[in-house]
């Protein structure tokens, strides 16, 4: 299930500068330790100790947060696109 | 080589690092928000004995009728920063009000005539550019809900930088045409403003373009605490008893806070507690639910409310506004649309004061919490009213009255006086119905 993840920039070293990245993965869980293969180190920053996703970041499925889905257990399916942004600040 | 040297030895005094408000973790006064290491949110570090060593009531009392004059609690080095008049708005004794609702002091600061766009964003974004200006960029951009696509394009014309803003496609007229006429490049999302943020983070991160809101935030958000600095001033150098602000992203309530922190810890004005409450439209009120319901985290919502500005369903500091309404004894309420259009209605008869849909959240609010016992009528409240109204027109509109149509004849005139005075007496009549 080949989908395409928009990595955030203060990831971008863990991607040798890439944006984004070609990744296979059922669920964002799937996701997850797919992207830690390809680029050891990022799923500690992405997630905490208990492996929870962080609060302070917010991943999108085509566009809808995964919040409005299914959490970190929302279904990916080929071609979709997994945006990964940091909170930011209003008005 | 010497204006980086010149500029080193301004920028020492009173602020060095960016630090993490998470992990603590310290980076360089570069133009970034996030932490590489937790993702929470960078703040920017100062030294407050120097701030303590080279500032009194008087320094200040002494600087520009501006936000400039608290310029050593500002994260900018330059000694002309971008200075429009922005800041040192009126706090208005609301005595009408105080008396409809039953309290015995209450004040409006009022940000509706900030300049110089009318709404309190010419304070973070007079600190956002100078610092844009200082880190060398020559495009500004930020996500808006409208208020700060007005302010971000009319200082980014006066300080001759390239703009470029982001709105979600369906806002008020007002704000676009507000936006527009400073020539700015503008985006129209077709999206909600959470859609609008985030397609703007992407953006930063390939544009090389300094966001207000986004790279910028760390130094853009503190210019939110002059408004703390202001009425404690204002006051006449105390801190209030209460006060009721409008929860967006929750980043204008945690630095009114951070504001009285700052005065307090340099000797300003004496330390006592002060209780923060939050007001929140119900069409999007993910804090509100929150504080409710006993939670320490926010859960997204999608908005939907006639409160535009404030409709911001992903609030990145919604923890921090919980955090704060909890440890002070504060409360954060919701109001409906009608109770709305009602504020902004109550506000002007009562005091004058035009207000937008999201100072009409924030009287809808403070009434609400003054009927549920939960502001006693002798505390010394202050209602930040932060936008104006003269550009949410449409909210209004079918709910207030409409001119006599009169010919320029005095019988005329006199018949349509009548009319009206029948017409106060009916509506009179009707109130205890």
């Amino acid at each position: 299930m080949a989908v395409k993840v928009l990595i955030p920039t203060p990831l971008q070293k863990f991607t040798n500068n890439q944006a984004t990245l070609e990744c296979d993965g059922g669920t964002i869980v799937e996701l997850l330790n797919a992207l830690e293969s390809a680029c050891p180190g990022i799923k500690a920053r992405l997630c905490d100790d208990a492996g929870e996703l962080r609060r302070f970041i917010n991943f999108y499925v085509n566009s809808e947060d995964i919040r409005f889905l299914d959490g970190k257990d929302t279904a990916l399916s080929d071609g979709d696109e997994v945006s990964i942004v940091p909170a930011v600040a209003g008005g | 080589m010497t204006q980086s040297i010149e500029r080193s030895l301004a920028t020492t005094p009173t602020f060095s690092a960016l630090k993490c408000r998470e992990c603590g973790e310290t980076y360089d006064l570069g133009a970034k928000h996030v932490c590489e290491e937790c993702f929470g949110p960078l703040e920017v570090a100062y030294d407050y004995d120097a701030i303590r060593r080279r500032v009194t009531r008087s320094t200040i009392q002494a600087g520009p009728l501006s936000i400039w004059r608290y310029k050593d609690f500002l994260p900018v080095s330059t000694d002309s920063p971008i200075d429009v008049g922005t800041g040192m708005t009126p706090l208005v004794r609301a005595n009408r009000l105080a008396r409809q609702l039953g309290l015995k002091e209450l004040y409006i600061k009022n940000d509706a005539v900030n300049m110089p766009t009318l709404s309190f964003k010419d304070r973070v974004v007079s600190v956002a550019l100078t610092r844009a200006q200082e880190l060398g960029f020559t495009t500004v951009s930020c996500a808006s809900t409208g208020n700060l696509a007005n302010s971000t394009a009319a200082i980014a014309a006066h300080a001759g930088l390239d703009c470029c803003v982001f709105i979600p496609s369906d806002l008020e007229a007002g704000k676009v045409l507000g936006t527009l006429i400073y020539n700015p490049t503008l985006m129209a999302v077709q999206g909600n403003y959470d859609q609008v943020n985030r397609l703007c983070s992407e953006v930063a991160n390939t544009h090389g373009w300094g966001f207000v809101n986004i790279n910028l935030r760390p130094y853009y958000s503190e210019g939110s605490k002059t408004l703390g600095f202001e009425v404690a001033e204002q006051l006449g150098w105390r801190l209030p008893d209460h006060i009721v602000a409008p929860l967006a992203s929750g980043s204008l309530f945690t630095k009114i806070y951070k504001g009285f922190q700052e005065f307090v810890k340099v000797g300003l004005v004496d330390d006592k507690p002060v209780r923060f409450s939050g007001a929140q439209a119900e069409g999007c009120s993910p804090i509100a639910q929150a504080f409710k319901e006993g939670r320490d985290f926010v859960t997204p919502v999608k908005p939907s409310t006639i409160a535009k500005s404030i409709a911001i369903g992903n609030p990145a500091d919604g923890i921090y506004a919980l955090d704060i309404a909890r440890k002070t004894n504060g409360n954060i309420e919701a109001v409906t649309d009608a109770e709305i259009v009602a504020g902004m209605k109550l506000l002007a008869e009562t005091e004058g004061i035009f207000t937008e849909t999201a100072g009409g959240t924030t009287i809808a609010v403070l009434k609400k919490l003054v009927e549920a016992g939960k502001i006693n009528p002798d505390e010394s409240t202050v209602v930040y009213i932060t936008g104006n109204g003269l550009k949410t027109q449409e909210a209004v509109q079918g709910y207030i009255g409409e001119p006599f149509v009169i010919e320029p004849k005095l019988d005329s005139f006199e018949r349509a006086l009548e009319r009206s005075r029948t017409l106060d007496r009916l509506e009179w009549q009707q109130v205890p119905v």
